[in-house]
């Protein structure tokens, strides 16, 4: 099981995850749980009518704009990072911020380790899998390595060019 | 020039505090070399051949004075006292240890600089004309741009993990000395009808194994755009450029796949979209930092002079040396009473771009008390300094002539791009810069190299087209045959604003063969040649033939 970290009022915290990861393969798991994009297109209503917290896993090379009509029933994103060095997950993190407006969870999952942080803080990500055991304690430390930035991102962070002003 | 203000020095000394913290988890065996690859190579430290080289960035090639002082004291301190300028108008240190790196990137930054985004699959340092604010021909600035890019491109946090890594230069002269159409997005400035500044926005150009000249995604783009234009380009780039790859993982390859008329559709549509997200406070930068940006600008210390100057007369028309050097290595200003001089980093027989630390703080000097205090790297690895009165000429040349430094080839056959090669590159096929060097030594004579005129020799160790051998006039690429050093000739290539690629002129020769053939296509160049053509010229109109025959005529 890997560790959760949320991020809660700029607070980052390890937190007991309510959500169960079913892969395409696994038997369905009771309670919340987080689906691949094409098992939650086939079982997704089923299973939010029946009450329970549904999320979304998407791969890198799915884009956010397939979850469009469904983001208002969903709780959680998570997005994943084959290897960190694949950044696709950035875009789809700022689109569901700033284009869809979605207010739930968007999860870093896969390779995600803690030189992404402050990066994955900045597309709107709030809650991180670390694939490098880091604790809470250095994922806060990471994500609060700069004190200035120099664009507008999905944190609505000022920029340095609005600080100036 | 831009200084830097508290902001920006405060993002440096994070980032320099944050480097420290990852060396020292890699010293204390906490990180693999593995692990600590992605790290060191987002603060622009590669393990090379030998050692560990520290490329240093110096954003659109400007610097002051105490910044190169401060690379000349790296140099002798913490390397063996040189560095290499680079064709993205950076500088290398290539005999650096591990351990030193946080300490040299403290003190990079108590002069403004640093090491990010000069590695890494994100936005490498923008390059644009080092004869910026210099040269009569420009339109606009192009620094007020460059560093407008420099700003939004610095730790972007969607675009900093993208499929390869990408170029940007920026050209405000219809000369274009950026070679903008062989980048990952060009930039030129210019003004609509009603007099409105714009760019015209040219993606997908590239070296590489795949060479392409960029095609132009939008005839003009109002200036104030940009910064949101660019978002979109780089946002369809991340999405949708090939990652399965690395060969095809560039911009080029998206552009050409989907064609650049489907490309700059998707463009559009983001960027439409882009500020529909971004609602009133838009996405671009506002009006006040472009001001504030152009103000750091703004010419500055001139005086006023008379266009000719009896001190610089008399020196020219008494001193052949000096005349020559004039003739090569001074260029027009704005200003009256000015001129532009470049600093030749190619000395007969010396490695192209090299710098030792006493000729960095020669130039340093000459630029503070004659220079004002500005300095540029060219992406053709030399050193310019920009404003230069007429009458300080004679006493500048003296001083840069001592150093070594006032070799009179600018563009001419011994100004040669080569990139480090076997002798330093573990990608490298072959060697490029002794190949330089023999090239070099054939055309030491100096009014032989005038008589040959403009002749832009390009040498890349390997397909990765370091030296950016597909845009020279004559191109030499080294390949590996057998275990055997052979280079690939190419002609008729350009990275001007007439661009294009090379043709391959014939089989590979080996290397000792590789001087001679060049002085065989320059005979063949003057015995071909029609009044005021120039190399290129003269091989556009006759074609490959002449040169095909005269350099393997040994071998029919």
């Amino acid at each position: 099981m890997p560790t959760l970290i949320e991020l809660t009022d700029s607070l980052a915290r390890t937190a007991d995850d309510g959500f169960t990861h079913v892969a395409d393969d696994e038997d369905l798991a009771a309670g919340d749980v987080i689906l691949s994009l094409a098992r939650f297109e086939t079982e997704g209503d089923a299973l939010l009518s029946e009450g329970r917290r549904v999320g979304v896993r998407l791969r890198s090379d799915e884009e956010v704009e397939a979850l469009a009509y469904d983001l208002p029933r969903i709780s959680v994103v998570a997005l994943e990072f084959p290897k960190y060095r694949d950044g696709r997950a950035y875009t789809n993190a700022r689109l569901l911020r700033e284009r869809f407006g979605f207010k739930g969870q968007v999860r870093a999952v896969g390779e995600v380790l803690r030189e992404q942080a402050f990066f994955m803080l900045r597309c709107g990500f709030d809650a991180f899998e670390p694939a490098d055991a880091a604790s809470a304690n250095e994922w806060q430390a990471a994500l609060g390595r700069y004190r200035h930035v120099y664009q507008r991102a999905a944190d609505g962070r000022t920029p340095a060019f609005l600080e100036r002003e | 020039m831009y200084e830097y203000d508290s902001l920006d020095r405060q993002m440096l000394a994070d980032r320099s505090a944050e480097f420290r913290g990852q060396v020292a988890r890699r010293l204390a065996g906490e990180l693999s070399e593995d692990q600590f690859k992605t790290l060191r190579l987002m603060n622009g430290l590669y393990l090379q051949l030998h050692a560990y080289m520290l490329r240093v960035a110096v954003p659109y090639g400007s610097m002051n004075p105490a910044q190169l002082r401060k690379l000349a004291w790296i140099a002798r301190t913490y390397d063996k006292g040189y560095g290499h300028f680079t064709t993205r108008t950076n500088i290398q240190f290539h005999w650096i240890k591990l351990k030193d790196t946080p300490d040299i990137l403290d003190e990079l930054a108590k002069v403004d600089m640093h090491a990010i985004q000069t590695s890494g699959n994100c936005i490498r340092n923008t390059t644009t004309d080092p004869y910026a604010g210099a040269t009569a021909e420009e339109i606009d600035d192009p620094r007020v741009w460059a560093e407008a890019i420099r700003q939004w491109s610095t730790f972007h946090p969607e675009f900093s993990f993208l499929p390869r890594k990408f170029k940007i230069a920026v050209t405000g002269a219809p000369k274009d000395r950026t070679a903008a159409r062989v980048h990952d997005i060009g930039l030129v400035l210019k003004r609509d009808r009603a007099g409105a500044l714009g760019f015209e926005v040219i993606v997908g150009g590239g070296m590489g194994r795949t060479p392409y000249i960029g095609p132009t995604v939008r005839e003009f783009l109002p200036a104030n755009r940009l910064v949101s234009y660019l978002e979109a380009i780089l946002r369809v780039y991340n999405r949708h450029g090939r990652r399965d790859n690395i060969y095809k993982a560039r911009i080029k390859i998206l552009v050409s796949a989907l064609g650049v008329e489907e490309f700059g559709r998707q463009v559009e549509a983001e960027w439409e979209r882009i500020g529909q997200d971004a609602g009133e406070g838009g996405a671009d930068l506002p009006d006040t930092e472009l001001a504030r940006i152009r103000a750091a600008f703004a010419a500055t210390g001139f005086e006023t002079l008379p266009a000719r100057s009896e001190a610089f007369e008399t020196a020219r028309a008494g001193d052949p040396a000096f005349a020559r050097f004039v003739r090569n290595n001074v260029k027009p200003h704005k200003i009256p009473g000015y001129a532009i001089v470049e600093v030749s980093l190619k000395a007969i027989g010396e490695t192209p771009g090299d710098a030792t630390a006493e000729q960095m703080e020669v130039v340093a000097d000459v630029a503070e008390r004659y220079g004002l205090g500005d300095i540029r790297v060219t992406h053709e690895q030399n050193l310019v300094l920009p404003h230069v009165k007429l009458d300080d000429l004679p006493v500048v040349w003296a001083a840069l002539d001592a150093a070594g430094l006032a070799t009179p080839n600018i563009n001419l056959v011994s100004d040669i791009i080569a990139c480090p090669g076997l002798d330093y590159c573990a990608l490298a096929n072959a060697r490029a810069i002794p190949i330089a060097q023999h090239i070099a030594e054939t055309f030491a004579d100096p009014d032989r190299a005038e008589e040959v005129g403009e002749l832009k020799i390009k040498i890349s160790g390997c397909i990765n087209a370091c030296g950016h051998h597909h845009v020279g006039h004559i191109g030499i690429l080294g390949v590996d045959k057998k275990g055997e050093e052979f280079y690939q000739l190419t002609l008729g290539g350009s990275g001007a604003e007439d661009a294009s690629l090379g043709t391959i002129l014939g089989p590979a020769l080996p290397y000792d063969r590789v001087a001679g053939a060049v002085d065989t296509l320059v005979e063949v160049y003057l015995r071909e040649r029609k009044d005021g053509e120039r190399f290129l010229d003269t091989f556009r109109r006759t074609g490959v033939a002449p040169f095909k025959e005269a350099v393997y005529a040994d071998a029919h």
